[in-house]
C-alpha cells in the first residue's frame, strides 16, 4: 500500500477543529501487518479520512491479500 | 480427510481420462488432439501429435487399419471420424522436418531382434532409443516384411525407405540374409546377447525357432525361455499392422524392464487397446455424416480434411461444469479444483490462492447429480471450510456477517418456543426458520393459524435458526451447539413432530436431528387442503423453482405441484428441475463471500425460462427476484397476495429482515400468547434515518445495516468527530463497533439524517480506532 496517491482530490476539513485535512503518514494495520500510507488527516486531533474509493478499492484488495496469506 | 483421501476423491473425476479413440488405438495415438489440429488446418502440428506415439509414421499413416474408428463416439451421432483417412491426408500434406531423435546414453547391453517386419522394427527402434545395442536379423534382403507387399499407390517404396532409414540414425546393425535357425541358432543368440526378441510375420517359422514352446505371456510378451520375448502377427494371428507395431513396442518395454531388473508385470493395464472410463454426453450433438473425398484415390484435400476433422466431438466429460456457473467460472474442472483445494489446505507459508474457490460453492449438489462418477464438490468444499475454521485460516471477512445474523436470530429478542395458546402439550411444532420470518413475517403467522386450525393435539411454535449457516461456514462447534439447543427445546416440548417451512431447515433436521419426526409445511397444505382465504386472484403459467435442498425430496416437490394445480396454475417444468434443480445462487453463504458469483448463478437460473417462477424457499425467492426475475413464494399464491401483473419485487434488505424477525417475535407473543413484550430499545435506535431506495440497495450489497449507520451517527453526535466534504457539504463520520469500521456520508435536515452513502473496511487506521 506504499502508494502516494491515496488521498482524494476534493477538499475536506475537520468539523471539530475547523481546519483543513492535510496529507500525512498514517499507519494502517490488519491481521498483524502494518503499512504506512499517505492519507488526509487533521493535524490537530488526528482524525483520518478514509474515502469510499480507498475503502472499497486498494484497502479491500490488501485486506483480501492478507486474509489469503 | 487426509492427503490420501483427498487424492482418492480427486481420482473420481474422469475428465482427464483419454478418449475412446485413443485407448482403442493399439499405440494410443491422441486422435482427439490430432483432429483438433487438423480442424484448424495445422497439418504440421497434427503430424507432430501423430508421430509422438508412432515410429515410422509415414508408413503407418498410409496403411493403418484404424481400429480406433470402431470406438469413436461420433459414430453414435453420425459416422465415426475417418481418423485413418485423416492421418493419410496429414502424411501427404505435412511439411514438417524429420523427427528429432534423442537417444539415451549407452546401457552397454545388447539385444538381438529376429525379423525385420513391423514388430521387429518397432522393438529395435524403441530399444535403440533407450540406449541398447541392437542387432536386427532379417532373413531376406530388405527390411519391412509384410509392408513391402502393399501397392505403390498405397505405400510408395520411397516412404518405406525414408521411414526405415531411421534405423541407421539410431545405430541399429542390420544383418541381411541371416535366417535364424540356419546361419545362427537360437542358442548362439542367447549366448551372444542379453535378450532376444522374435518378431516374425505370419508366414515365418517362428514357432519352430522357439522349439520347446509357443507359450507367450500376452501382457509381457515373455516366453517361458529366459531372456526370450516374442510377438508380431504370428502371435496376434491378425494382419493388422498397428497391432504388430504395438506388439513390438510393448515387447521393447518388457525387454527394457528385464534388463534393468524391474518387474515385468507392474502397471501394464493400460497398454495396447483398452476401454476408457471417460464419459461424453452426446445429448444435443447434431448428427453429421462422413465427409467424402472428391477424389477417392487421392484422399482428402486440406479443406476436406479440415471439415472431416471438424466432426470430431473432442470427447470430454465436463458434465458438472456445463451445469454449474461456479465450476464454469473457475475455468477448470473438479479434478483440478480438488487438487487446488487440497494444496490450499496443506500450504504453511505462502498465498492461499483457493480461498475464493472454496467459499464460492453454493453446496447445492447438482454436480453430483449430473456426474457419471458421483463427484460431489460440496463434500470437498464443506470439508475444506471446516478445516480452515479449525486451523484459523478462514478469511475473517468471508462469513462474519451471516454468522452475526445467526447469533441475532437465535438471541432472546427473536427466538422463542411455546406450546399452542391454551394447550399444555404439543403434538406438532411449527419451525418457520429465519429466512421466512425475515422475508415475510406475515406468512409465518398465517401459516401458524392454518396449522393450529387443521391439526389436533397442539401445534407449538419454535422460532429460531436451524444453524445451517454455521454448518455452511464450517463452524462445526457452533453448529453442534445450535443443534443441541433445538434438541433440548424439542425434548421440553414433549418431542413434537416438527413442521418445517424451509427446505434448508428440512435437510438440517433430516441429516442432523434424525431422532425427530419431520414434515414439510407443503405436505400439510397438500394433505389438509388449502386455507379458506386461499386463492390467487389471477392464475397463469408458472415454472417451479425447486430448492436445491429438496433435490431428493420427491414428496415435497409433488406437494408443491399439487398445491399449484389446486390454485389453477399451469406448471411449466424447467429443464433443470426436481433432482436436477439448479441453485438460486444464495446457498452456501456465497452471497456474503462472493456476491458477484451469487448474482451470476441467480441470473443463469432466472434465464432458464420466460415464465414467472414459483419458489417455496424465501431465500430462493429473494435471490431470483433481486435479479429482476418475477418470482413468487408459494405462500404469496396460497394467500392470494401476489400481484401477477406487477413487476418483480425485491425482497427486504438485511436490515429490514432483521427488524422483521424482532417484530414478529413481539407481535406473535403479544397477540397469540398475550404476553407483554418490552422491546429493549438501544439509544441509537431512535436516530431517524432517511434512506432512498437506491442508497438502500447499495447498503444492502455492502452488508451495512441501518443500526450500523445509527451507531456511527450517535458516535459522531457525542464526540463531534466529524469530517466535512467542502464540495458537497456532506458530513462524514466513522465508528468501529467491533471488527469493522463503518463510514457514513450524511447531512442533517429538520427531522432526521439523510444518508448519502456508507461503506466499511476491516483494517484499523492509526488515529481513528
Ligand atoms: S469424436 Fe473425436 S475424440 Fe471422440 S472418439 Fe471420435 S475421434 Fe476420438
Ligand atoms: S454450486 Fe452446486 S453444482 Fe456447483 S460445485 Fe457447488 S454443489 Fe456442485
Ligand atoms: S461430471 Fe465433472 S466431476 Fe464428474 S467426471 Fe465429469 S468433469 Fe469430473
Amino acid at each position: 500500500m506504499a502508494t502516494n496517491d491515496l488521498y482524494p482530490k476534493g477538499e475536506y476539513e475537520c468539523y471539530k477543529c475547523n481546519i483543513p485535512l492535510e496529507p500525512a503518514k498514517v499507519t494502517v494495520t490488519y491481521l498483524g501487518s502494518n503499512f504506512t500510507v499517505d492519507l488526509l488527516k487533521c493535524k490537530n486531533c488526528g482524525h483520518v479520512l478514509i474515502t469510499e474509493d480507498l475503502a472499497l478499492g486498494k484497502m479491500l484488495e490488501v485486506e483480501k491479500m492478507l486474509e489469503d496469506k | 480427510m487426509d492427503h490420501k483421501e483427498w487424492r482418492e476423491y480427486e481420482e473420481k473425476c474422469i475428465q482427464e481420462r483419454p478418449p475412446a479413440c485413443m485407448t482403442t488405438c493399439p499405440v494410443h495415438v491422441d486422435a482427439r488432439g490430432f483432429s483438433s489440429a487438423m480442424k484448424a488446418g495445422n497439418v504440421n502440428k497434427a503430424w507432430e501429435v501423430f508421430r509422438k506415439t508412432v515410429p515410422f509414421p509415414g508408413i503407418i499413416a498410409r496403411i493403418c487399419d484404424h481400429p480406433c474408428e470402431s470406438a469413436c463416439k461420433r459414430g453414435e451421432v453420425g459416422d465415426p471420424v475417418a481418423i485413418g483417412a485423416l492421418e493419410k491426408a496429414c502424411a501427404t500434406l505435412q511439411t514438417a522436418p524429420p523427427v528429432k531423435l534423442s537417444i539415451a546414453p549407452s546401457k552397454r547391453k545388447r539385444v538381438a531382434v529376429v525379423g525385420g517386419g513391423l514388430s521387429g522394427l518397432a522393438t529395435a527402434y524403441d530399444l535403440a532409443v533407450k540406449g541398447y545395442g541392437v542387432v536386427l536379423f532379417e532373413a531376406g534382403e530388405r527390411l519391412g516384411g509384410a509392408i513391402l507387399s502393399y501397392p505403390e499407390a498405397t505405400l510408395p517404396k520411397q516412404v518405406i525407405e525414408e521411414d526405415i532409414s531411421v534405423m541407421e540414425r539410431l545405430g541399429v546393425e542390420v544383418r541381411f540374409g541371416a535366417t535364424v535357425g540356419e546361419m545362427v541358432t537360437m542358442t548362439d543368440l542367447q549366448r551372444d546377447f542379453d535378450a532376444v526378441y522374435v518378431g516374425q510375420g505370419k508366414s515365418a517359422g517362428a514357432h519352430s525357432l522357439l522349439e520347446h514352446s509357443a507359450m507367450i505371456d500376452p501382457v509381457t510378451f515373455a516366453t517361458n525361455i529366459e531372456g526370450i520375448f516374442a510377438g508380431g502377427s504370428w502371435r496376434t494371428g491378425s494382419s493388422s499392422p498397428i497391432l504388430s507395431l504395438s506388439d513390438g513396442r510393448r515387447a521393447a518395454t518388457s525387454i527394457d524392464r528385464y534388463l534393468q531388473n524391474v518387474s515385468l508385470t507392474a502397471v501394464r493395464e493400460n497398454e495396447g487397446p483398452h476401454e476408457t472410463s471417460l464419459y461424453t454426453n452426446l445429448e444435443g450433438i447434431e448428427p453429421l455424416p462422413l465427409v467424402t473425398a472428391s477424389d477417392a484415390k487421392a484422399g482428402y484435400t486440406l479443406e476436406e480434411a479440415m471439415e472431416e476433422a471438424g466432426r470430431c466431438i473432442e470427447c470430454e466429460c465436463m458434465e458438472c461444469v456445463k451445469n454449474c456457473e461456479y465450476l464454469h467460472q473457475f475455468k477448470a474442472y473438479p479434478k483440478v479444483y480438488a487438487r487446488q483445494i487440497n494444496q490450499n489446505l496443506r500450504i504453511v507459508k505462502g498465498l492461499h490462492g483457493a480461498n475464493t474457490l472454496i467459499n464460492s460453492c453454493t453446496l447445492c449438489g447438482l454436480c453430483k447429480e449430473v456426474c457419471p462418477e458421483d463427484f460431489d464438490m460440496s463434500v470437498l468444499v464443506r470439508e475444506a471450510r471446516t478445516e480452515m475454521v479449525n486451523t484459523g485460516k478462514m478469511p475473517p471477512s468471508a462469513h462474519a456477517f451471516p454468522l452475526q445474523e445467526l447469533e441475532v436470530a437465535n438471541s432472546e429478542a427473536v427466538a422463542f418456543t411455546r406450546h399452542q395458546p391454551g394447550k399444555g402439550t404439543s403434538r406438532y411444532a411449527f419451525f418457520p426458520g429465519c429466512e421466512l420470518s425475515g422475508s415475510s413475517p406475515d406468512h409465518v403467522e398465517r401459516a401458524y393459524a392454518y396449522l393450529t386450525d387443521k391439526l389436533d393435539g397442539g401445534v407449538g411454535m419454535m422460532m429460531r435458526c436451524c444453524g445451517a449457516t454455521a454448518e455452511a461456514a464450517g463452524e462445526m462447534k457452533l453448529f453442534a451447539e445450535s443443534l443441541q439447543k433445538i434438541r433440548q427445546e424439542w425434548q421440553e416440548m414433549g418431542q413434537p413432530q416438527m413442521v418445517l417451512a424451509c427446505s434448508t431447515c428440512y435437510q438440517t433436521f433430516k441429516n442432523h436431528l434424525p431422532e425427530m419426526e419431520i414434515v414439510s409445511l407443503w405436505e400439510l397444505y397438500d394433505e389438509y387442503g388449502l386455507p379458506d382465504e386461499a386463492g390467487s386472484k389471477v392464475t397463469g403459467v408458472v415454472a417451479v423453482h425447486d430448492a436445491c435442498t429438496t433435490r431428493y425430496e420427491a414428496g415435497i416437490q409433488e406437494s408443491v405441484r399439487h398445491i399449484l394445480k389446486k390454485l389453477d396454475f399451469t406448471i411449466e417444468e424447467l429443464s433443470n428441475s426436481r433432482e436436477k434443480t439448479a441453485c438460486c445462487g444464495a446457498g452456501g453463504l456465497v452471497p456474503y463471500a462472493n456476491r458477484q458469483m451469487a448474482n451470476d448463478m441467480a441470473k443463469r437460473r432466472a434465464s432458464e425460462s420466460q415464465a414467472d417462477y414459483v419458489a417455496y424457499c424465501a431465500m430462493c425467492r429473494d435471490s431470483l427476484a433481486a435479479q429482476g426475475k418475477k418470482t413468487y413464494h408459494l405462500l404469496d399464491l396460497i394467500y392470494g397476495d401476489a400481484d401477477l401483473s406487477a413487476p418483480a419485487k425485491r425482497g427486504p434488505s438485511y436490515s429490514k429482515k432483521r427488524q422483521n424477525r424482532l417484530q414478529l417475535n413481539a407481535k406473535m407473543r403479544e397477540s397469540w400468547w398475550g404476553e407483554m413484550v418490552a422491546l429493549e430499545k438501544k439509544s441509537y435506535q431512535s436516530i431517524p434515518l432517511k434512506i432512498s431506495d437506491d442508497v438502500e440497495q447499495i447498503l444492502d450489497a455492502r452488508m451495512v445495516l441501518e443500526e450500523d449507520i445509527q451507531k456511527v451517527i450517535e458516535h459522531a453526535e457525542q464526540t463531534g468527530e466529524v469530517l466535512v466534504d467542502k464540495q458537497s457539504g456532506h458530513l462524514i463520520a466513522n465508528f468501529r463497533p467491533t471488527s469493522v469500521t463503518f463510514w457514513v456520508e450524511y447531512s442533517k435536515d429538520e427531522d432526521g439524517y439523510v444518508i448519502h452513502n456508507a461503506y466499511s473496511h476491516r483494517m484499523t487506521v492509526e488515529g481513528n480506532e
